[in-house]
């Protein structure tokens, strides 16, 4: 009886979870609610009218959104590819070595997260201009790299060294080469910890706004063409039609992390 | 003749500290050979200096009569049950065991054949389509043993394997472990710091202690002529006579050795010491009574079954001339 009682929370436990819930996700549904406002001047509540017009607008009439959704799909990716193939590449040399230097090279590493965009902004750009690297799609890339490495190698790193290391012994005791081990014992132990950390990448670089100001030349990735879109007083649902197809998107990776993570599970530890 | 595996005035050192210090030993075909020594005495790196995960800083291993020294692990004809078994999490039993397999190219359909077979022979047959987190610390020991042996080996190495398993079961392993030894006929070169393991196990036991070998030899020769004063004390319970009782009870030798087993109560009469029982201890089959002489404590051991003396007691204890070993070396 007591721990019947124990399972069922509070009244006011409950009302709380419920009021988080809503202070988190009342301002997604008013921006799903505007997408449908035939209203394109000014958000005023309640619309005065529900519309799916802005949808075909968006998908026809707008290129420049498709443009905008492209090339920040385009960045993140690359951006998400360098800092996989970086990040653990720097986990693996520091998750259990010793080395002069080693210390430095590990809070060197953490920094670029830790700073403010706007100093890793400017830092970029007076390099690009110091060694005359014209703006580009790659100097954006490079830009959300710096960021995009430090998740990969903290997840990387903390998963290496919960890796018994006798496991990449066994494995070469057992007559494989160093190749053969990183891809049948490395980095299926690492799998779901750069799944993880990439995935992470991917969304820190798609809505990246600072560092992007900085380093993009003409290109206008889909953050800088939400905020320039919001000066604009003229078809404002479109911007919210966008943000309707990104929530769809973003739900695709969280809900395949989730049950990737959690088929995981009983294997992991 | 050549050796299953001969290490030659091998040394490791990390910095300043000698992990190995010039170590000499040569293990025949087919024999159980344990190195035997505490912990931070030097008988795992010697063990991973064997199987490839640490280099010598000078010496040479040979293993079969070829100079392996820096060979890699992969290209060593030699497979290591880990101490924490090390098996794959993300693999099933079936795939850990047919892991070496798979590496050298064998096709999936013999893999499987050869990997069943293996787990035939740890006594394990049917959990091979189960994860490790899945299978008990015994079972999990199996599966490594399998996954070692898949490979046919000349020499496999064991790293306290028995350590994480509870005294029933390591009892039982240890004479599986050895019944296996007999039926493959290859070498088994196992460290412990167990000294029953290692005594009922072997054919010859090496005794470590700070990066030497301090004796080598059948586990009797080691219980009953240890060669210097380490290997007494560490191999089984010891009374050391030194200084005034070693003149005394020892022909003047500067230490010598005497078990409680080989001590006995009796009368008066041809009596070599008398003393009063201090303490006992009671260990199930027999009592350990700590026998206070002048200027001297001995420990004694007399069987559960009899009478077994008082603390405050007055004692005999007899014991034969031979019951007595002088020690040479200062170890």
């Amino acid at each position: 009886m007591r721990s019947s009682d124990a399972r069922r929370a509070p009244l006011g436990l409950r009302a709380a979870a419920w009021a988080v819930v809503a202070f988190l996700h009342v301002p997604l549904a008013l921006i799903v609610l505007y997408a449908f406002s035939a209203e394109d001047q000014s958000y005023v509540f309640p619309p005065p009218d529900l519309t799916t017009r802005w949808f075909a607008v968006a998908w026809n009439d707008r290129p420049d959104v498709w443009r905008a959704i492209r090339l920040s799909f385009e960045v993140a990716s690359y951006a998400t590819a360098f800092a996989l193939v970086l990040g653990t590449l720097a986990a693996a040399a520091l998750a259990r070595t010793q080395f002069f230097g080693r210390e430095a090279i590990s809070l060197l590493l953490i920094l670029p997260i830790a700073l403010p965009g706007i100093i890793t902004g400017i830092a970029l750009r007076s390099a690009y201009s110091t060694l005359e690297i014209p703006f580009s799609f790659w100097t954006i890339v490079l830009g959300h790299a710096t960021f995009c490495v430090v998740v990969v190698y903290n997840n990387a790193v903390a998963r290496l060294r919960r890796t018994s290391p006798s496991l990449i012994e066994a494995s070469m005791d057992l007559g494989a080469d160093a190749f053969q081990t990183l891809r049948h014992v490395i980095l299926p132990q690492l799998g779901s910890a750069l799944l993880a950390g990439g995935l992470l990448a991917f969304a820190l670089s798609f809505d990246e706004v600072i560092v992007t100001t900085f380093t993009a030349g003409q290109q206008t990735t889909l953050p800088i063409w939400m905020l320039a879109e919001l000066v604009r007083p003229r078809q404002r649902p479109v911007t919210n039609v966008v943000a309707v197809v990104i929530i769809a998107l973003t739900f695709v990776p969280i809900l395949l992390a989730y049950y990737l993570t959690r088929a995981d599970e009983p294997g992991a530890r | 003749m050549t050796h299953a595996v001969a290490l030659e005035r091998v040394y490791c050192e990390y910095g300043a500290v000698k992990a190995v210090d010039g170590v000499e030993l040569a293990i025949a075909e087919g024999e159980f050979f344990t190195l035997l020594g505490p912990s931070g005495s030097g008988k795992t790196t010697c063990l991973r200096m064997i199987g490839g995960f640490a280099l010598p800083t000078a010496g040479r291993v040979l293993i079969e009569g070829r100079d392996l020294t820096d060979a890699p692990p992969y290209a060593r004809p030699v497979n290591t049950v880990f101490q924490d078994y090390a098996l794959f999490p993300h693999m099933n039993v079936r795939e850990n065991v047919a892991y070496g397999l798979m590496v050298r190219g064998v096709p999936r359909a013999e893999r499987a054949r050869r990997a069943a077979a293996m787990l035939e022979l740890v006594r394990l047959p049917g959990v091979g389509g189960r994860r490790p987190s899945e299978l008990s610390g015994g079972q999990r020991q199996r599966v490594a043993l399998a996954r070692a042996l898949i490979n046919e080996p000349r020499v496999l190495l064991l790293d306290e394997p028995l350590g994480a398993l509870d005294l029933k079961l390591r009892e039982q392993m240890q004479a599986e472990l050895k019944a296996l030894q007999r039926r493959l006929a290859i070498t088994f070169i196992f460290v412990t710091h167990d000294q029953h393991e290692a005594l009922s196990m072997s054919d010859r036991v090496g005794v470590m202690n700070r990066g030497r070998l301090e004796q080598v030899g059948t586990p009797r020769e080691i219980y009953e002529s240890p060669a210097t004063r380490f290997v007494a004390e560490f191999v089984g319970a010891a009374n050391l006579l030194e200084g005034d009782a070693a003149r005394r009870y020892a022909d003047g030798a500067a230490c010598a050795l005497l078990r409680p087993e080989r001590i006995r109560l009796g009368s008066e009469a041809g009596a070599r010491a008398s003393g009063t029982v201090a303490d006992r201890q009671y260990f199930g089959a027999f009592v350990r009574l700590r026998v206070e002489l002048q200027s001297l404590q001995l420990a004694v051991d007399v069987p559960a079954d009899g009478v077994v003396p008082e603390p405050g007691a007055r004692v005999q204890l007899h014991w034969n001339a031979e019951a007595i070993r002088r020690l040479d070396g200062n170890g």
